[in-house]
């Protein structure tokens, strides 16, 4: 469920934690962190799937899986 | 913990007794884009935030607690010998009648500070954001009180801390690239 603009990191554990740890965080970069200034000409979505997706172009486009449907992290 | 260096982070010096002054720069001390909000929101961030930039808001927030020390003896110095009819005359009445000659963290309307000044959303790139864009803000307040005194030497040490807004913005946006690599990493679940 977790693409590329998903990132991870390893926080810290102590043994003396008083609930089991998660060992992995995860955080997203969505895809205008990379976009300075939308180039002409980009590649579209059909209408009617622009609609439904929020965005004309799939370069800005970044799915949000929901994190409450997951097991164990 | 923190180690406490009984000194300035750069000399503070006030030349011209003008009370009024010290009305406007209480916003950069109890102001929402003030030191204290500064200090208060990237300590409080550290926690959840990834490790990599954990090191970056320990250093910046702690400079943020050396600049309050600065505005403070700013306010300080051009309060301490000032009296009652004189802060009246500077638009500090109100602030008299409830604090005296003491300082108290609220911005140049006389509006205490409140939490609601800083936020913690818990993703890094917001969060980083909001500093990003605290630090502006701050850049501007710093301006916005250089043209508000022609006292040299409050000018000075009000530039000092304009150039560290302009640094720690930068750091911040440094910390968002750092967040944001490893973007090719394919990973598997």
């Amino acid at each position: 469920m977790y693409d590329n603009q998903w990132r991870e990191w390893k926080p810290y554990v102590s043994p003396l934690d008083p609930c089991p740890p998660m060992r992995i965080k995860r955080y997203v970069v969505p895809p205008n962190q990379y976009i300075p200034f939308q180039p002409m000409n980009l590649p579209q979505f059909p209408l009617n799937e622009a609609l439904f997706r929020g965005t004309l172009w799939p370069a800005l486009y970044s799915p949000y899986p929901s994190r409450r449907a997951t097991k164990g992290g | 913990m923190w180690v406490y260096e009984k000194k300035l982070q750069y000399p503070v010096r006030v030349s011209k007794c003008d009370p009024r002054m010290a009305k406007y720069l209480i916003e950069q001390y109890g102001g929402a884009d003030g030191e204290l909000s500064a200090a208060l929101r990237y300590l409080n961030q550290r926690y959840s935030i990834p490790d990599k930039v954990i090191g970056l808001l320990t250093d910046i927030g702690t400079e943020e607690l050396a600049h309050l020390e600065m505005i403070a003896t700013m306010v300080y110095k051009l309060t301490k010998d000032a009296t009652p009819e004189q802060l009246e005359a500077a638009g500090l009445g109100a602030h008299f009648v409830n604090h005296d000659n003491a300082l108290f963290y609220e911005n140049a309307g006389g509006v205490p500070w409140t939490a609601t000044y800083i936020q913690a959303k818990g993703d890094p790139i917001a969060d980083l954001y909001e500093d990003i864009a605290a630090e502006e803000k701050a850049r501007a307040t710093y301006q916005w009180l250089i043209d508000f005194t022609d006292d040299v030497d409050i000018q000075d040490s009000l530039r000092f801390l304009r150039e560290r807004e302009i640094v720690h913005s930068l750091r911040f946006r440094e910390a968002v690239e750092i967040l944001k690599a490893d973007r090719e990493q394919k990973k598997v679940y």
